[in-house]
């Protein structure tokens, strides 16, 4: 694969084969390395690739594999790899033409089963020998066949073998065009010593037609064995119809469960307008480089990753975060391709392209969860591996009770319900319940801004009962501010600030970056530190001109001869509220008070009331000190507060509370809480703001908004709904019907079941799951 | 009882039990080696299946899986390979390459159309 690091400057890995040891990896490195315009080349035995960073001016990737070639080992090109839109694409256009194909199909074989019924009509009448034995077509009968005799008397004049002939001709076209593929399906597979569908479908209307045969040729060999000499073509063409319908409305139905997926995909504008020697040119986005600056006008997709570096305006990022308000955005700012320009234009320096990009990441992330398993189908997969040589077993199984049992036509109605067997069985139901659910569960969490890493992840997150919040960045804002300003009697609240913010000016504390911030947000002039000192746990000092400044808790104010008892209550009022106040004094005298906190974002509150509402244990999890965490609790709704936990520690508490017998959701910021997201049976990663970590977890909120747990949550116990719905009536359609088919209620009820029936519930099943898994897309999540 | 119905009832019996041996017991047993060298590779043809079906490789060594779909049908138009994360789109006549790590544990690792009905292992020994 190339990427293109600088004009001057691809990378490509490829395959190296024959190296055997050290001695040949060190000989294809360093001829690698001494082939001019390489710049760098590593070779990696384990892998058998040679990652070569070389100048696309000098050399080309052809010549680098015949240097490694001339060294007497093989390497070839990587073959081009195609990105996960690509492949959607591609595979969107397959199934689309797929499902042409089957409608052709489809439309084709019913009406040649109308024809067939209505030439089967003078054959059931009268008695003759050859009348269609299908229960449900002797059911037609008896309504179609006395208006039909009316209307057209000319057909019921018509000798039997003239009609036999004319189904046997339509059945013939039938079999080589519409259903051809069953049958040279079903061998493929059977060469392979597989089964699947096609085989029932394939041995079901084999059998009834190969009966038909030689009832069509041998009538009166069959006669003289006692056997009927009836003949199933219509039921034959009218299996095949119904179930290319099936298929049909199955292939578009599969096809919208990846809509999601390609309404991302379509988010991702051809071109971008780029500047080039001062030019504006409209180029295809494969063929912008990195740094260049591209302009973005109103209404316009952005077309690329990037950073603004000119402009400002409101960016509808909807599509990818599922935050319905735009979003602001100036010099500096990130913006992401794919979202739309609301009002403003702007020029971005594109940063991430191609298979970097945000939009091909959430692209790829979500093809890869669309392929995964989950552990729910393990059953299914066990019994659809068995499936189709136990119900062919069943079906003969069934022909030979009817032979041995049935007092009257014992071979046509063994083959009648053999082949009902054969045709209501349907393994693929079973193989649909689980994967459409996770494809359709997965596209609705991308709308929402949730991105589930697979049907691992939806499972576990359908069965949790305990959610940990990292307080710093995933409750909270994640970045500190001064909230409160005490001064002393008769200061002024701006020099207060002004003479801590000279101070912190030399620090690297979190704190002082906050007070910082507001100095500079209120515009205050600031002076410059000398003689820093730091005492840990306590305050900092520092020279500004003539003046004396301290910062720091009670005692390091007391250390220097200060007493704080002025400001002691407001201390503790402050403290109590979660918030961190600083003392400020200068020149031996105390100036006042500044209370910095980490905001909690606005959404935190409504979204631990939602966890709640949906069941969930919710556990507070900080480092911070039990004072200020049970503050923020408290203004949370929160009960459960685990407070001075040490970085490693959260990984023990998640542990802790998995051995009480929970299931644990994390959720946390990526970075930090790495390991404790991965402890927990569901990690939830946040993401911040447009910098979207999608690789972190095993569920990612695409916003810093605790309201994607919910979703994801909730999103999940709806699907695993869907799938157990999905599997029980999969299994039940199954057997319940397979008995039916093979007559075990006709004893006692007399009811047997049409194998043109037996097609219709086979096609409908299929077709009722992917449509249960599709109700996902409108599920109400809150 | 007649003999008709004896012949049937027998011939049922073989044929059930010819089914059984023939999809459970017979189509187990090939096993291909892939080709060695630093990389591993073996094609794999697709159609109605996978041939060979069971293919063993040498454990520490990257493979390269090179399917060649020669059909049409839906039905093994994807490929996943769960335990690898791998989830592949196979064109309709045409060869896809699918590289396997040299970290990939030992044991069977099944490979599976997208619906699980067409499967395969990988033996890593």
């Amino acid at each position: 694969m190339t990427s293109t690091i600088s004009p001057t400057r691809d990378r490509i890995a490829f395959p190296v084969t024959g190296m055997t040891c050290a001695a040949c990896q060190g000989r294809v490195q360093r001829t690698l390395e001494q082939t001019p315009g390489v710049l760098d080349a590593a070779v990696n035995l384990m892998t058998g690739t040679a990652t070569v960073t070389y100048d696309p001016a000098t050399i080309s990737p052809d010549a680098l594999v015949g240097t490694v070639r001339d060294t007497g080992y093989g390497a070839e090109l990587p073959v081009a790899s195609r990105t996960a839109a690509e492949e959607q694409v591609a595979h969107d256009i397959a199934q689309e033409g797929e499902y042409q194909e089957l409608r052709r199909k489809a439309v084709f074989t019913l009406g040649a089963a109308l024809v067939s019924m209505i030439l089967s009509m003078p054959l059931m009448t009268g008695h003759r020998h050859g009348a269609a034995a299908d229960p449900f077509m002797q059911l037609v009968m008896r309504h179609v066949s006395p208006p039909l005799e009316a209307a057209a008397p000319w057909l019921y004049a018509l000798s039997r073998e003239v009609l036999v002939g004319a189904l046997f001709a339509l059945t013939l076209g039938v079999l080589l065009w519409s259903g051809r593929h069953f049958y040279t399906r079903a061998w493929a597979a059977f060469r392979h010593h597989s089964a699947d569908m096609n085989t029932l479908i394939a041995v079901g209307t084999g059998a009834a037609t190969l009966y038909s045969l030689v009832a069509t040729f041998a009538p009166g060999w069959m006669l003289s064995h006692g056997i009927a000499p009836d003949v199933y073509y219509e039921a034959v063409i009218f299996i095949i119809g119904l179930i290319l319908a099936g298929n049909a409305l199955e292939a578009r139905a599969k096809r919208q469960t990846s809509s999601a997926i390609r309404g991302l995909i379509a988010l991702q504008p051809d071109t971008a307008r780029v500047l080039r020697d001062g030019a504006e040119l409209e180029l295809p986005v494969s063929e912008v480089a990195r740094g260049d600056i591209v302009v973005v006008r109103p209404g316009e997709r952005v077309p690329v990753d990037g950073e603004i570096v000119f402009g400002s305006s409101a960016v509808d990022e909807s599509m990818l975060t599922g935050e319905s308000m735009p979003v602001a955005k100036h010099a500096g700012d990130r913006a992401i391709g794919g979202t739309v320009n609301r009002t403003g234009a702007f020029r971005v320096r594109a940063t991430a392209l191609g298979a970097e990009s945000t939009l091909a990441r959430i692209v790829t992330l979500m093809r890869e969860a669309q392929g995964s398993r989950a552990p729910i189908q393990h059953l299914a997969d066990r019994i659809s591996a068995v499936f189709v040589p136990v119900v062919i077993s069943i079906a003969i199984a069934t022909f030979v009770l009817w032979y041995l049992l049935a007092a009257d036509a014992p071979v046509g109605r063994g083959l009648a319900a053999a082949v009902a067997v054969l045709i209501i069985a349907c393994p693929c139901a079973m193989g649909l319940a689980v994967p459409t659910a996770v494809m359709v569960a997965t596209g609705r969490g991308a709308a929402l801004g949730v991105l589930i890493k697979g049907g691992e992840a939806l499972q576990r997150a359908g069965s949790l009962d305990t959610v940990v919040l990292d307080k710093t960045g995933t409750v909270t804002e994640g970045r500190p501010a001064v909230t409160d300003i005490v001064p002393a009697r008769g200061i002024d609240p701006d020099r207060l600030l002004a003479d801590a913010a000279s101070l912190e000016r030399a620090s690297e504390h979190p704190l002082a970056e906050a007070i910082l911030r507001a100095a500079r947000e209120r515009g205050l002039p600031l002076a410059d530190p000398t003689g820093f000192e730091a005492v840990v746990g306590r305050g900092v000092r520092a020279m500004a001109g003539e003046r004396a400044l301290f910062a720091g808790n009670a005692a390091f104010m007391r250390d220097w001869g200060l007493d704080p008892a002025s400001l002691a209550d407001d201390e503790a009022r402050l403290g109590s509220q979660g918030k961190t106040p600083v003392y400020v004094a200068a020149n031996g005298a105390l100036l006042g008070l500044i209370a910095i906190a980490d905001p909690v974002r606005p959404s935190s509150r409504d979204a631990i009331a939602r966890l709640r509402q949906l069941g969930l244990d919710v556990v507070l999890l900080t480092g911070d000190n039990r004072r200020t965490a049970e503050a923020v609790a408290r203004a949370l709704g929160i009960e459960h507060v685990t407070a001075d936990v040490l970085p490693d520690g959260k990984v023990e508490e998640v542990r802790r509370l998995q051995q009480e017998g929970r299931a644990v959701a994390m959720v946390g910021d990526g970075v930090n809480d790495a390991p404790a997201l991965a402890q927990a049976d569901l990690g939830i990663s946040v993401g911040g703001g447009s910098d979207i970590a999608v690789d972190a977890g095993d569920v990612t909120l695409v916003r810093p908004d605790l309201h994607g747990a919910a979703r994801a949550i909730e999103l999940s116990r709806r699907t695993m709904r869907t799938m157990r719905q999905n599997l029980f009536w999969a299994f039940a359609y199954n057997v319940i019907g397979i008995p039916v088919a093979a007559g075990i209620l006709y004893p006692s009820f007399g009811i047997l079941l049409s194998p043109i029936l037996a097609s219709a519930a086979m096609a409908l099943s299929s077709v009722s799951v992917v449509t249960n898994s599709l109700r996902l897309r409108r599920a109400r999540i809150a | 009882m007649p003999v008709d119905k004896i012949l049937v009832l027998l011939g049922g019996l073989a044929a059930i039990a010819w089914i059984n041996w023939y999809f459970f017991v017979a189509g187990r047993r090939r096993v291909a080696v892939a080709a060695g060298g630093a990389l591993q590779e073996i094609e794999i043809i697709v159609a109605g299946g996978y041939d060979p079906s069971a293919i063993r490789l040498a454990h520490g060594r990257p493979a390269r899986l090179v399917f060649d779909r020669r059909e049409t049908s839906s039905c093994s138009e994807e490929l996943v390979i769960p335990d690898l994360g791998i989830r592949r789109f196979l064109p309709a006549n045409e060869r896809t390459t699918v590289d396997v790590p040299a970290t990939v544990e030992r044991g069977t690792h099944e490979f599976t159309c997208g619906m699980g009905m067409l499967r395969g292992r990988l033996i890593v020994e």
